[in-house]
């Protein structure tokens, strides 16, 4: 029947462009209605936590170079992907990630769980000239960082504010304290207790790049590398659960 | 639409009825096959929607009847490999570490398991085949910064050196040079002096001068012959091996910064077996007592 007359379709453009719009409306809603609904779809896990200050600079450093083009943040629930990376990354994991990091290419290896894997000086040796840690690499150095002050300013008047307007539950204690915690992350003698009462006890204090006078991109790039892939607590996670399941 | 539809006269082919200034367009139908298959993948569409998870909904989406899950899987994946490697491991972890080289087969695979780890895990640092970096230890020889027993090193992957680990490995070289806590001068001095702990040409005088700051700063860990102290990673200097380099220059950096490396603890990465196996493995490339 339907065959048989979609010539009254074809020639009567009302009616056609009626039919147009109810099936390209059935598509959107299949893609669009879910993502209303998207906190059903991020596991319940313990741990994770919007980023300090000083990580959220440093993951504005990785963006600004371009380090996904290279690099995934992103271990697929593959059995060899979990044998060399670890555990698959979680939607949780990358909840307070905008933009997400997942990555579309691996150049170089996964970063989704590189955090305490390498110490700070070898991030920094290696950043600052890649083959002189890994002679058979092919990623470009980036000497510059060291020695460069990061934006203050920027992170706390912008950076956060922007993450905050997306979704992330910094609150105001957070926005107000942020330069303060930007700098005690990056100073062990500093006084830490707002910043790890803000963002747990698990925070790396650290000077990381080794140069305590002043808090550089270095600095906020190693702090971001440190935490990636090691705030969920995977021994409290049981990934067969049936919500968990995917 | 009549059931009859002209046809054309020079083709033969049905034509679809329309005429524009005379011309006419042939209603060549899809072929047969085409057309099934089409029909086939549709109903193949329905096949995939009732048994695999496919649409979403509102709390969720349909997990189908064959409730497939990526995850449960690659679970069931993994567990299968650590199953098959069980029975070794158990055996491994079982036996005294120290006793693992007197059996050959397990011997032989825990160096497997430990060259695969290392790769993996330790290679970044201390090279492909163990050969260190100025500021990462070569693992190759037999100077050990810590004790370098088989189980001292097993010891060192559990905690760590200057990790987060509670237990983790600690000492501290001072920054003689950026705390002020030598003179410039005392600095020149005893790297001279230890330029002759390691019989490199050094000048007599300078050196003289330095064995005393050397006496009052550096024997407390280093020794009063200079040969160093494993329970505090205290380096030997009286060797040919430097960490951060043994020419006059390299030592006076090093007596400005008192740099230490960091070895991150491997026990919140491995399981307890594997890390047996990279002890064996690494002890294997060039083991201290």
């Amino acid at each position: 029947m339907l065959f048989k007359n979609h010539g009254i379709i074809e020639r009567n453009s009302m009616i056609l462009l009626v039919g147009i719009l109810l099936v390209v409306s059935i598509g959107g809603i299949v893609q669009i209605a879910p993502l209303f609904r998207i906190e059903q779809t991020i596991e319940k896990v313990d741990g994770v936590r919007p980023y300090t200050p000083l990580e959220l600079a440093g993951r504005g450093i990785y963006v600004r170079e371009g380090c996904y083009s290279c690099h995934s943040q992103m271990i697929r629930p593959l059995r060899d992907e979990i044998e060399r990376y670890g555990h698959y990354s979680l939607a949780a994991e990358s909840m307070y990630d905008h933009p997400f990091q997942w990555g579309s290419k691996r150049t170089g290896p996964d970063l989704a769980r590189v955090g305490a894997k390498y110490s700070d000086a070898w991030h920094v040796q290696h950043l600052i000239n890649p083959r002189s840690v890994v002679p058979e690499s092919i990623m470009p150095p980036y000497a510059f960082l060291e020695g460069r002050e990061i934006g203050i300013k920027d992170v706390v008047d912008k950076h956060i504010v922007a993450q905050v307007r997306v979704g992330v539950p910094y609150t105001q204690a957070d926005i107000d304290n942020a330069k303060t915690d930007l700098l005690a992350q990056a100073d062990p003698n500093a006084d830490s207790e707002g910043l790890q009462a803000r963002y747990g006890g698990k925070v790396n204090v650290r000077d990381f790049d080794g140069d305590p006078s002043k808090v550089t991109e270095m600095d906020a790039l190693v702090a971001y590398l440190q935490v990636l892939g090691t705030m969920v607590d995977f021994k409290t996670y049981e990934p067969t659960k049936a919500e968990n399941l995917r | 639409m009549s059931d009859k539809k002209p046809k054309d006269d020079i083709t033969g082919v049905e034509t679809t009825g329309h005429s524009w200034d005379g011309i006419t367009e042939l209603n060549n139908p899809l072929p047969r096959w085409w057309v099934l298959t089409f029909y086939a993948c549709i109903a193949w569409a329905v096949v995939y929607w009732i048994a695999m998870p496919a649409w979403p909904t509102l709390s969720g989406h349909t997990k189908g009847v064959l409730a497939m899950s990526d995850r449960k899987q690659v679970d069931e994946e993994v567990a299968k490999l650590v199953s098959s490697r069980a029975p070794q491991f158990a055996q491994l972890h079982a036996t005294p570490i120290e006793m693992v080289s007197k059996n050959k087969e397990l011997f032989q695979f825990a160096q497997e398991s430990g060259r695969v780890a290392f790769a993996q895990n330790c290679s970044t640092c201390h090279g492909a085949g163990g050969q260190g970096a100025k500021g990462y230890p070569s693992l190759v020889d037999d100077v050990w910064l810590w004790d370098g027993s088989i189980q001292g090193i097993r010891s060192t992957l559990q905690t760590g050196i200057r990790s987060e680990h509670p237990e983790a490995r600690y000492s501290q070289m001072p920054s003689y040079g950026r705390d002020k806590l030598l003179e410039p001068q005392q600095i020149a001095d005893v790297t001279q002096y230890v330029l002759t702990l390691s019989r490199q040409p050094a000048d007599a005088k300078a050196a003289a001068r330095g064995a005393q700051v050397f006496a009052t700063n550096c024997v407390a860990c280093h020794g009063a012959e200079g040969k160093g102290d494993q329970t505090q990673g205290a380096p030997n200097l009286t060797d040919q091996e430097w960490l951060y380099g043994g020419t006059a220059q390299e030592i006076t950096t090093q007596l400005n910064l008192g740099r230490g490396g960091v070895m991150p603890t491997m026990s919140q990465r491995l399981d307890p077996a594997t890390l047996d196996a990279l002890a064996v493995y690494v002890h294997s490339l060039g083991g201290g007592t």
